[in-house]
């Protein structure tokens, strides 16, 4: 492991997009959150089926040029080579942020034209899988082969295949062979869906595995029969656990059975998490004083949760109620946020530490930042349960009263989500705005420094 | 440590058992999948254009702003639908869609209704944690 010093980091431009996507989409979803508490608002300019995209797809973005910077920070670290070529990550670079600019663009205009997740216009999805496929050259041109590497480059590696395959299968849609029966069209739909954000999950832990590794200086783990054992099992149930989404669909039976047993296998990470436990405590008293390991920490009970909540889900006949309600919302929350958007936070803390370390009295905001987003995430986590349980009740005991009655009966769920999304978005400006600043303040000062050189050299020459 | 051949082994069994379910699921599509009258196809497309899933469900999967419409053209009838559609609701935004648009969306609410049953109270739950409709 070579850490890599500020000047040679090319892959800080996706980290910094990354946290502007984050804090930007964050502010989308207060403004859906103030749409279910006080219906109509901003009806006729920035509707709903509007702000939703905007939120899910600038946070989704978020989690992916993020993860993506920063595998490929640490597959340079990890080779001790620089990234095999700039240019192309220059190139990858543009192609995503302009795709992903047009896109919220188009939301904003009200242009659709995808599906649930991927809303743009299935034309704007090109130069995704165009910038994917040059991310994915670089990085093999950078890592070289996956023989005798430890786990996380495993990892990496599948991240970035199945993204692809996902991708590209989420998009079968465009064939009328998948599309021309709705129940076929979902059933391909949720098998790339439920793959694909495996896959992401894939790059993030492996970042996470290397960060622990760099910071216990051992390489134990990542080489460790556990650590390959875990990683099998998570590309098990990333290939074959999918179905759990669509449970309630009127598709294959067997396509059900064989992802609530392969599920199941998920039962064996809860049982390590809670085997391990009383040592997961000491480790992490013993780093907590570090900024970015707090978020290691944050995720690590999120992880817990997440993983008991998604367990629960994947019952089919738990499903029955927890599908199509709130509760689903809850554990997507848990695992973006809590799991995704922590762990991330906790690498891209270790890798703009040369700006962050140059923020003064930065622990003024962290720390506060810190506690109020996490409090706040707890409690929204809550109301979005609750008001889960509420509506699973309605739907499976009490379809006849009226839908508007029963969402009117959430209202009070729907304010507590509310005003913790506030409290959530402010506790990650509270962290993220000083880091953006004193990136564009140093980034300001280098070019002017490049500035002043560029013309002395000039004013020698001329007068040599 | 696991032996480098044996991870090999295990990445490939993983792979061809996932290419395989893959290709399994392509061909054998769990409805029948006859042409579809240009009427749905339109309404389909509709559909996506007004992103009236980021509100609304199809079995159960979408946003959660208003109700589940898998069934609604069964249960409330194309007219109760239209009106929807003519004049928006205080959540929903009028789309202004003309009545060609409003037949085309109907078409796809009745093909997407023909499918199946969405309400979760039509399941029945067995002890081992299984489903039945």
């Amino acid at each position: 492991m070579v850490p890599l010093n500020n000047k040679s980091n090319p892959t800080a431009a996706f980290l910094i997009v990354g946290i502007i996507l984050l804090l930007t989409g964050m502010c989308w979803g207060i403004i859906g959150a103030f749409q279910y508490v006080i219906p109509g608002l901003f009806k006729s300019q920035l509707s709903f089926e509007r702000i939703r995209p905007l939120h899910v797809s600038s946070v989704v973005f978020w989690i992916i040029i993020t993860a993506v910077g920063c595998t490929l920070y640490y597959a340079q670290e990890h080779t001790g080579k620089k990234i095999y070529s700039v240019k192309l990550l220059k190139w990858q670079w543009a192609l995503f942020v302009l795709s992903v600019l047009f896109i919220l663009i188009t939301y904003i205009l009200g242009i659709f034209g995808g599906r649930e997740y991927w809303e743009f216009h299935p034309i704007l999805a090109l130069p995704i899988l165009i910038s994917w496929i040059l991310c994915l050259f670089n990085f093999f041109k950078t890592t070289g082969t996956i023989k005798k590497q430890p786990v996380y480059v495993w990892m990496w590696f599948t991240g970035f295949v199945f993204f692809l395959i996902t991708y590209i299968e989420s998009y079968a849609w465009l064939i009328p062979y998948f599309r021309n029966n709705v129940v076929n069209d979902l059933t391909i739909q949720w098998k790339s869906y439920g793959s694909m954000v495996g896959s992401w999950n894939m790059l993030i832990y492996g970042c996470g595995i290397y960060l622990m590794d760099k910071m216990s200086g051992t390489t134990t783990y990542s080489f460790s029969k556990i650590g390959f054992a875990i990683y099998f099992l998570g590309l098990f149930n990333l290939m074959f656990n999918w179905g759990h989404h669509i449970y309630t669909v009127p598709t294959h039976g067997y396509i059900k059975h064989v992802s609530y047993l392969v599920s199941m296998t998920e039962l064996l990470l809860i049982g390590r998490i809670i085997f391990l436990w009383r040592r997961s405590v000491k480790e992490n008293k013993k780093h907590f004083h570090q900024s970015g390991f707090r978020f290691y920490v944050a995720a690590d009970v999120w992880i817990f949760l997440t993983l008991l909540l998604a367990i629960a889900m994947s019952v089919p006949a738990i499903n029955v109620y927890t599908h199509g309600t709130h509760i689903t919302v809850a554990h997507t929350m848990g695992a973006t946020i809590g799991i995704n958007t922590f762990l991330l936070l906790a690498v891209v803390f270790d890798q703009l530490n040369p700006v962050i370390r140059k923020i003064k009295n930065y622990n003024r905001y962290l720390l506060p930042g810190f506690w109020i987003s996490n409090v706040s995430l707890i409690i929204f986590w809550v109301s979005l349960i609750v008001a889960g349980i509420l509506k699973a009740w309605w739907q499976v005991h009490h379809p006849e009263i009226p839908f508007s009655t029963m969402m009117q009966s959430l209202r009070p769920y729907f304010i507590l989500f509310m005003i913790t999304g506030v409290t959530l978005t402010a506790g990650m400006w509270m962290m993220l705005l000083p880091v953006l600043k004193q990136y564009f303040v140093q980034r300001i000062r280098v070019k002017k420094r490049m500035g002043i050189l560029y013309n002395r050299r000039r004013a020698s020459l001329h007068t040599s | 440590m696991f032996r480098e051949s044996h991870k090999a082994l295990i990445a490939l069994l993983l792979v061809t058992g996932y290419a395989g379910y893959s290709i399994h699921i392509y061909t054998d599509l769990p409805q029948a999948n006859v042409e579809q009258h240009i009427q749905v196809e339109k309404g389909k497309k509709l559909w996506q254009s007004y992103n009236c899933i980021a509100c609304h469900q199809v079995y159960g999967l979408g946003g959660y702003l208003g109700p589940d419409l898998t069934n609604t053209y069964s249960l409330k009838g194309p007219a109760y639908i239209k009106a929807f559609l003519e004049s928006g609701t205080n959540v929903m935004p009028d789309f202004n869609m003309n009545n060609e648009e409003m037949e085309a969306l109907l078409a796809y609410m009745e093909d997407m209704d023909r499918t199946g049953i969405a309400s979760p109270s039509s399941f029945k739950l067995h002890l081992n944690g299984t489903i039945e409709q």
